[in-house]
């Protein structure tokens, strides 16, 4: 009956490898696999949950009566534990209900974002924001629109405002807000699969980030303008002197910690090196291995419905 | 970074009752509307006794009513203020602007921001801000040559996890 515990192992096994995969994969192609590897194996987590809650709701006397099948039966060739299907059966209602929740918000959140957008005119191609802060961002919409603060417009060269708006407008074009919404979704199913959404979150702001080196031509650009950009967000007052005196002392943790860091300076080390190349063997391993997750569910299914087919022939 | 205490008091600017606090707030946004260029409080009290805005006879206003009427204008986000001398100028927000500021300042409230939001640079620990300049500054610049930064390649470095 191990073939029931596939689809439970490897959304584990998913989210360990999230981050590996999206630093060696090329961005468009690892947020399309994560994206929908999320979808796949969230389904079939979701759905040996349910065939293991249905092992265990098979023995109900009650139905049985209405099945018409035998009881003694399903007991005899019940494979599951009636501890392991109640705990499945709990933990199915648990995912389902944070799925509901989750689409629910997803759902309202991208509504809100779709009227605000569109209650918005841009002037020039974007949206300038009054005030001091430090703000850049997309709002999903049709059409979407960039919204910038009139403080970092001022603080960019024109070739850094270049940079930053064809990263915002890869983010609009290419709908990255719905694979992010959709990996949300899956990770709400399954929690196991949370590193995936992030990593997905990360993957299309590595899109973004090379359409951009591509539209200006100078990946150094865009690496020198995000670095930036993140110091000047940055709340703490008088980074300046900070700055000086921890960029000595970070000579020598260097760059063996990117892999460590948090997005902005993985993007930055990213975009530094030499562009990223289509893997397409070790994406036809990560698929197959998804394939071979749900056919896994499959089987199983298939062999609770030839334990009920029994049954209801030994009545 | 938004001047909240002005917003905080509990009675209207320096004693002025509220209800006329909040007509003196729209008068004094409307002469902002209409000038030219950045305003100081006292150009702004310059223009309120000349009058040509509001109606009724109303005596001097002092220079602290004034000032505290645009830091609250100001705190609202209605105006926008630049450092001159020792205080400040103030100048109205376009409707654009407002309409821009108000939905950044409602989806700032919302927990889940970020998700729909792609912000361009997301947030940096200090970690990261060391890290950040590091490879920053072993990056030679704008482009001499075709020679590797030493950036170091993220594929490689993640194989160490």
């Amino acid at each position: 009956m191990w073939l029931l515990f596939l689809p439970l192992l490897i959304p584990a096994l998913a989210g360990a490898a999230a981050r590996p995969l999206a630093a060696r994969l090329e961005p468009r192609q690892a947020t399309w696999l994560l994206t929908l590897a999320a979808v796949a194996l969230a389904a079939c987590s979701t759905a040996a949950l349910a065939l293991l809650a249905a092992y265990a709701a098979a023995r109900l006397p009650a139905l049985a009566a209405v099945g018409n099948y035998s009881q003694p039966v399903i007991r005899r060739g019940d494979p599951i534990p009636v501890a392991a299907g109640v705990a499945a059966a709990l933990a199915l209602t648990a995912a389902t209900t944070a799925f509901a929740v989750m689409v629910r918000n997803r759902a309202r959140a991208l509504g809100e974002s779709y009227r605000r957008a569109a209650g918005l005119q841009p002037d020039g191609g974007i949206v300038v924001l009054p005030g001091g802060s430090i703000e850049a961002y997309a709002l999903p919409g049709l059409p979407g629109r960039i919204v910038v603060s009139g403080c970092l417009l001022d603080r960019l060269d024109s070739r850094g405002r270049d940079a930053l708006v064809a990263h915002e407008q890869a983010h609009l074009s290419e709908r990255h807000h719905l694979f992010v919404a959709v990996a949300m979704v899956a990770a709400a199913a399954n929690p196991l699969l949370l590193p995936v959404r992030r990593a997905v979150e990360y993957t299309v702001e590595r899109w973004a980030d090379e359409r951009a080196a591509a539209a200006t031509g100078d990946r150094r650009l865009v690496a020198r303008t995000i670095g930036q950009v993140a110091l000047l967000a940055r709340p703490r007052p008088g980074r300046r002197t900070a700055g000086v005196v921890l960029g000595i002392a970070g000579t020598r943790a260097r760059r063996m910690s990117v892999a460590w860091a948090g997005p902005v300076p993985r993007r930055v080390a990213a975009l530094l090196a030499a562009p990223p190349r289509r893997r397409t063997v070790l994406l036809v391993a990560c698929a197959a291995i998804v394939v071979l997750t749900g056919g896994a569910a499959l089987e199983a299914a298939r062999d609770l419905h030839a334990l009920v087919e029994l049954a209801q022939a030994g009545r | 970074m938004r001047d909240d205490d002005a917003q905080r008091l509990p009675s209207g600017p320096a004693g002025v009752p509220r209800r006329a606090a909040g007509a003196l707030e729209s008068e004094v946004l409307a002469i902002l509307r209409e000038a030219d260029g950045a305003l100081s409080p006292g150009d702004v009290r310059q223009r309120l006794a000349d009058g040509g805005h509001g109606d009724g006879p109303r005596g001097e206003l002092s220079y602290s009513t004034v000032v505290t009427i645009v830091s609250r204008l100001h705190a609202k986000g209605l105006l926008t203020r630049n450092r001159s001398g020792r205080g400040f100028t103030y100048t109205a927000v376009d409707e654009a602007g407002l309409a821009a500021s108000r939905m950044s300042r409602a989806l700032g409230s919302g927990t889940d921001r970020d998700a729909v939001l792609s912000r361009f640079v997301s947030g940096l620990s200090e970690r990261d801000a060391r890290l950040l300049r590091d490879l920053l500054a072993g990056d030679p610049g704008p482009p001499d040559g075709d020679h590797v930064p030493a950036g170091g390649d993220p594929g490689q470095a993640a194989g160490r996890e």
